[in-house]
């Protein structure tokens, strides 16, 4: 349970993939407008992170076998950009709300490089398929976590006189850099918390 | 050159692999698209105003389609124009719509009403309404900041000497300003032709308007007792017309004596 918690925590708060690692940042500042468009893509990247880590787990025992560890990239970009499809392809028919509402974001996360560190990551660190899972779960967490807490800072920012040569993207910039530095905090946190 | 083979034919595997079934998959999960629903949202304007009632014009079109609604005036945007192109596809009778159009109630401009505060706050009506009703002096009036501008999506709107102001050219009539406005001054007036409409909506006593604003309605019923057709009453300290009666005589606005009534050629 203790090592659950562990990896969970680190993949949120110490590593998290967008503030610690700047991985995901193109969705981290399109969709993080309102609060409910970046609620809707953060579910829709837990749930692309779990499935492409259980599809290319598998894969990558192939590829370890065969000796071509080097072919994991192209191969990841191709197993996740067509799992994404699929998953946009069942959910269009069997759950059209859900579908309605991560309709827009699913082709986005096709090519999120969030998904992919994760998966590529997981199997740097030799991580086991529970570990991996496990992790690309709290990183997935972690990209919600930053998303909601940064779409709350936009908002705030909507309601306030900004200068002129910084409206629009460069303050969202400014707002970003300074989450990131915040999360710097939680270095060592969860090592101190889980020894 | 095994190793080159080996690889192509991994990475080839695997796409081939993906591709099957992704082609699979849309063929055993494909979703049937309802035509008609689609053609009836090609009728609509697409500005997705909400003014039918239903979210969007997708569902008004579906609901058409599906046969939730058979009432196909309910787009305003779309008109008369609209509603017959969807009762060609449904087959059904094609109902009328009664043009209308969006008009601020208020004339306190700058000449008519005095600012009662330095206002520095954030320039939407929304905020600037709850700080002692807004920095005029009339509380019931037009803020100026522009809530309504920006959510026209016709552009329709603009501010005139710190008044909203609404081109009837322009409007669609999707009612989408009207829920916006914070003092709740956007009525829809129909265009039928010339009709007569009450730009003023303070509810305080005559006195007390007088100081407030100089073309605001005193509730003097001057324009109760000159008007033939009587649509004209008045309610609340303020006069009020009831369009289905107005026949556009205009002699309210000539007895009128701050002319907060006018004629509205829309």
């Amino acid at each position: 349970m203790k090592w659950f918690f562990s990896i969970i925590m680190t993949a949120i708060l110490t590593n998290n993939y967008v503030l610690c690692k700047f991985l995901g940042i193109c969705p981290f500042l399109g969709v993080s407008k309102k609060t409910n468009t970046a609620v809707g893509m953060s579910a829709a990247v837990i749930f692309v992170m779990v499935l492409a880590t259980i599809t290319t787990y598998p894969i990558n025992l192939l590829l370890v076998k065969c000796d071509l560890e080097y072919l994991q990239t192209i191969v990841f970009i191709l197993v996740i950009a067509a799992l994404v499809q699929f998953v946009e392809i069942i959910l269009k028919k069997y759950i059209p709300a859900l579908y309605n509402s991560l309709g827009i974001y699913l082709p986005l996360i096709t090519t999120n490089c969030a998904v992919l560190g994760v998966v590529l990551l997981n199997i740097q660190n030799g991580s086991g398929f529970a570990e991996s899972v496990i992790n690309s779960f709290g990183a997935g967490l972690g990209f919600m976590l930053a998303m909601v807490m940064f779409s709350g800072v936009r908002e705030r920012l909507e309601g306030n006189d900004i200068p002129k040569f910084l409206q629009g993207l460069p303050i969202t910039l400014v707002a970003a850099s300074l989450t990131s530095v915040s999360f710097l905090g939680f270095t060592g946190v969860v090592e101190g918390i889980f020894g | 050159m095994n190793l080159i083979a080996l690889s192509v034919a991994i990475v080839a595997g695997i796409g081939f692999l993906c591709a099957l079934i992704l082609s699979l998959a849309s063929v055993f999960f494909a979703v049937p698209v309802d035509e008609k629903a689609e053609k009836i949202r090609e009728c609509l304007p697409g500005a997705n105003c909400g003014a039918c009632g239903f979210s969007g014009c997708d569902g008004y079109a579906a609901a058409l389609s599906k046969g939730e609604t058979t009432n196909t005036a309910l787009c305003v945007p779309g008109g008369n124009d609209a509603s017959s192109a969807i009762a060609k596809i449904t087959g059904g009778e094609a109902g009328s719509v009664r043009p209308m159009s969006a008009v601020v109630l208020c004339q306190g401009n700058f000449h008519n009403v005095e600012q009662k505060l330095e206002y520095d706050g954030v320039e939407t009506c929304k905020m600037a309404a709850q700080l002692f009703g807004g920095p005029k002096s009339c509380s019931y009036g037009c803020i100026g900041f522009g809530d309504c501008v920006k959510a026209c999506p016709y552009n329709a709107i603009f501010i005139c000497d710190g008044v909203a102001r609404i081109n009837p050219d322009s409007c669609k009539a999707c009612k989408t300003c009207v829920s916006v406005c914070p003092k709740g001054l956007i009525e829809m007036i129909p265009r039928d032709d010339v009709k007569t409409a009450v730009l003023c909506k303070n509810c305080d006593k005559g006195a007390q308007t007088r100081k407030q604003c100089k073309a605001g309605c005193i509730g003097c019923m001057k324009c109760v007792k000159t008007c033939e057709a009587g649509a004209v009453k008045v309610e609340n300290n303020k006069a009020s017309v009831d369009y289905d009666k107005c026949t556009g005589c205009g002699k309210c606005h000539e007895a009128c004596p701050v002319k907060c009534i006018d004629l509205l050629k829309l």
